[in-house]
């Protein structure tokens, strides 16, 4: 395109994150200069892991559990799947999975499979979401059983970055003895975790959502939680995971996590009002925008905001131009023919729904770059709309009825 | 990312005429704010049967916008019989080609252009009659069967991709590959009646699994001083009730459904679960 800038200007960290400068310092040594196998006897190779058991300790303070019931992995998906699939093969007989329906596909598309995968047919039960995101603890616990083996519940969703209530949740399964599961890739660096007070078995993370790289992840597995591996392989990881560790990504990671502990503060104060400012300036600026996800229960890095009668992928390309990056729950973007199945759970109207835009911040993030966002997102919105078969007719039934509602 | 081309870009940046034509007597409108892409064009024929001036407004994705322009450019000073034999192709030709999950875009174009020159002529298009397939997308068999004679299609893949049909629950993808079949052998097969029992009545169930129990189940759980009864059957799902000595055998779960369940998916309906109802 002839007007792109060379400006980037990125608003898409719940998609991936930066690596951090320092996170690349701490990990360059051990490509080519230090780059023996932790498991070896000698010390050219056990000097690696003795970085690596660093590492660990350090992700460990992060989360507030011991390092020892952390194994790591390859990414967040691999981890989930680990965790859900560990439970079901340790309680055979209980043949029901709860989990929400506004889960990443990493657990949605693995629980709506597990009958191929298992040969068993599994009840699942996906627990509808209340109009801004949230969940109805009720809900929860009827759907809680004898015959549930696990439940797998995001902490925070990556397209709203509504929070959910998981320390009671995982208290709530743990009273009936239920395992429980969640998918903390959002939330870990984000939100404080303290582990060693909560009632959780397995959490998941994954390294490039918190300026680590991309190919790692973490599942903590609580001291005592029956445990079956997913990858056989070798001993490492106590044969909890086999395969040789991914020395570099795993030394990036313990550095991101010690870097997230200590910025934990800028990301909830600073970057969060940073979002503020952006999602108000929206909201105030371009009419017909509405906030998708609860208001306050939610990421601190995250907003989500429908901009009503066009649709999202329109308005990603136009904000490319301008070096922007964000992204969509629009059917066309999702991949699909259909809206996001986050948006979909919400009951977000289709009016909105294929105009859903997500920004979400980090701390590279700068005043300046709000400002930059707000000059331009608006008049691209109104030129759409402009271009839009339903925009005048709305306008014009809205103007009828004279009662201020949204048509939809 | 998708791939577009420099054309589809510039005419999504840079679309041409935008807007509705005055005094239009040709109108065309497709698509839903439900379904994610709607285009209503408009055109206004001269006396010559020459379209002298199309117009366009789309809420979509780039290449929708992009085919509406493309659309627009293509049959501006056109004799409406020529418009008349645009098709999908055509238009994805002029912008040097579309991803193939896009094709419906350029779908959409040809469609509105025909519902244009529809309203123009004042004839009714017969494709909204015909039968609807896909639910979600309101899309009907004899559209469904132009597009995989037209654009020469081999897969239900394919058919979603230049309809959109099947690319929402996919409940109707059994039916587009029947279509498929017949669009594809040129003519309806001999019909061989299928004798096998699709779909059981819950009395037709009842009835199996009740002989299954008696001939086989029972006799097996007796043996060890056990016994079994059928309570309900609700849909696919049985439920049953331990008896005798089952009732205090730690391993009545794995009985329940390592065995009774194996033997009703095997003799009834590979489909049914067996629960344990509580009394």
């Amino acid at each position: 395109m002839s007007v792109t800038t060379d400006r980037v200007v990125y608003m898409d960290n719940n998609a991936t994150t930066r690596v951090a400068p320092e996170v690349l310092a701490e990990m360059l040594p051990y490509f080519s200069d230090f780059y023996g196998n932790p498991s070896s006897m000698h010390n050219f190779g056990g000097q690696v892991g003795r970085k690596v058991a660093e590492a660990r300790g350090k992700i460990a303070a992060l989360l507030g559990c011991s390092p020892d019931e952390l194994l790591f992995t390859s990414c967040g998906t691999e981890s989930d799947s680990t965790a859900i699939l560990s439970a079901i093969q340790s309680f055979p007989e209980k043949r029901h999975i709860v989990t929400t329906r506004v889960e990443h596909p990493a657990v949605k598309n693995l629980c709506e499979r597990l009958e191929s995968l298992t040969g068993h047919r599994h009840k699942v039960t996906q627990l509808p979401v209340e109009c801004d995101g949230t969940i109805d603890l009720c809900k929860y616990e009827e759907a809680l059983t004898d015959e549930t083996a696990i439940v797998s519940v995001m902490w925070a969703n990556n397209e709203t970055g509504v929070i959910f209530p998981i320390e009671r949740m995982a208290a709530l399964a743990k009273e009936r003895g239920i395992l429980f599961h969640t998918d903390a890739v959002q939330a870990v660096g984000k939100v404080p975790i303290n582990l060693s007070a909560m009632k959780v078995d397995f959490l998941s993370l994954s390294g490039h959502k918190l300026h680590a790289p991309k190919g790692i992840g973490v599942l903590y597995v609580r001291k005592g939680t029956p445990f079956i591996p997913f990858l056989i392989g070798g001993h490492q990881e106590h044969g909890r995971r086999g395969g040789t560790e991914n020395v570099a990504a795993i030394i990036g990671l313990g550095k991101a996590c010690e870097l997230a502990g200590a910025k934990m503060n800028e990301e909830n104060t600073r970057v969060k009002a940073l979002r503020d400012r952006l999602e108000e300036g929206l909201i105030a600026a371009i009419p017909h925008s509405l906030l998708n996800g609860h208001k306050t229960e939610r990421l601190p890095n995250t907003t989500n905001i429908s901009f009503e009668y066009v649709e999202g992928e329109a308005i990603l390309l136009h904000l490319d131009r301008f070096g922007i990056c964000a992204s969509s729950g629009s059917a066309c973007t999702s991949g699909s023919l259909e809206p996001s199945h986050v948006m979909r759970a919400m009951g977000v109207p289709f009016t909105a729904a294929h105009g859903s835009t997500r920004f979400s911040l980090s701390i590279y993030n700068s005043e300046e770059e709000i400002d930059y966002v707000l000059a331009h997102l608006p008049k691209i919105i109104a030129d759409l709309r402009a271009m839009s078969p339903f925009w005048a007719e709305a306008m014009k039934s809205q103007a009828g009825c004279g009662c201020g509602c949204k048509k939809g | 990312m998708w791939e577009y081309t420099d054309l589809v870009k510039e005419h999504f940046l840079n679309p041409r005429n935008v807007g509705e034509v005055e005094n239009a007597n040709g109108i065309g409108e497709v698509g839903s704010l439900a379904c994610g892409d709607a285009l209503k064009l408009t055109i206004r024929v001269d006396e010559n049967q020459i379209i002298a001036d199309a117009k366009f407004k789309t809420f979509g994705c780039a290449s929708a916008i992009a085919s509406s322009s493309a659309l627009t450019e293509m049959i501006k000073g056109m004799p409406l019989d020529d418009a008349a034999k645009i098709t999908n192709e055509d238009i994805a030709e002029f912008l040097g080609g579309l991803p193939k999950e896009k094709m419906h875009c350029s779908v959409m174009g040809r469609e509105a252009l025909e519902a244009a020159i529809a309203s123009y002529r004042g004839v009714k298009l017969p494709m909204a009659e015909g039968e609807v397939v896909c639910e979600c997308f309101g899309v009907t068999d004899l559209e469904v069967k132009r597009a995989i004679a037209e654009s020469n299609l081999h897969t239900v893949e394919e058919i979603t991709n230049f309809t959109k049909a099947g690319g929402g629950c996919g409940k109707c993808h059994d039916r587009l590959q029947e279509l498929l079949d017949e669009v594809r052998q040129g003519a309806v097969q001999l019909a061989i009646p299928d004798q096998r029992p699709k779909r059981m009545t819950t009395i037709q169930k009842i009835k199996l699994i009740e002989e299954v129990l008696e001939r086989e189940i029972r006799p097996a759980l007796r043996k060890d001083g056990g016994d079994i009864e059928l309570i309900d059957v609700d849909g696919d799902t049985v439920i049953v009730s331990l008896r005798g000595s089952c009732v205090s055998c730690k391993k009545s779960q794995t009985t329940l459904k390592e065995y009774v369940e194996k033997k009703l998916r095997e003799q009834v309906l590979d489909t049914l679960t067996v629960e344990e109802g509580r009394a």
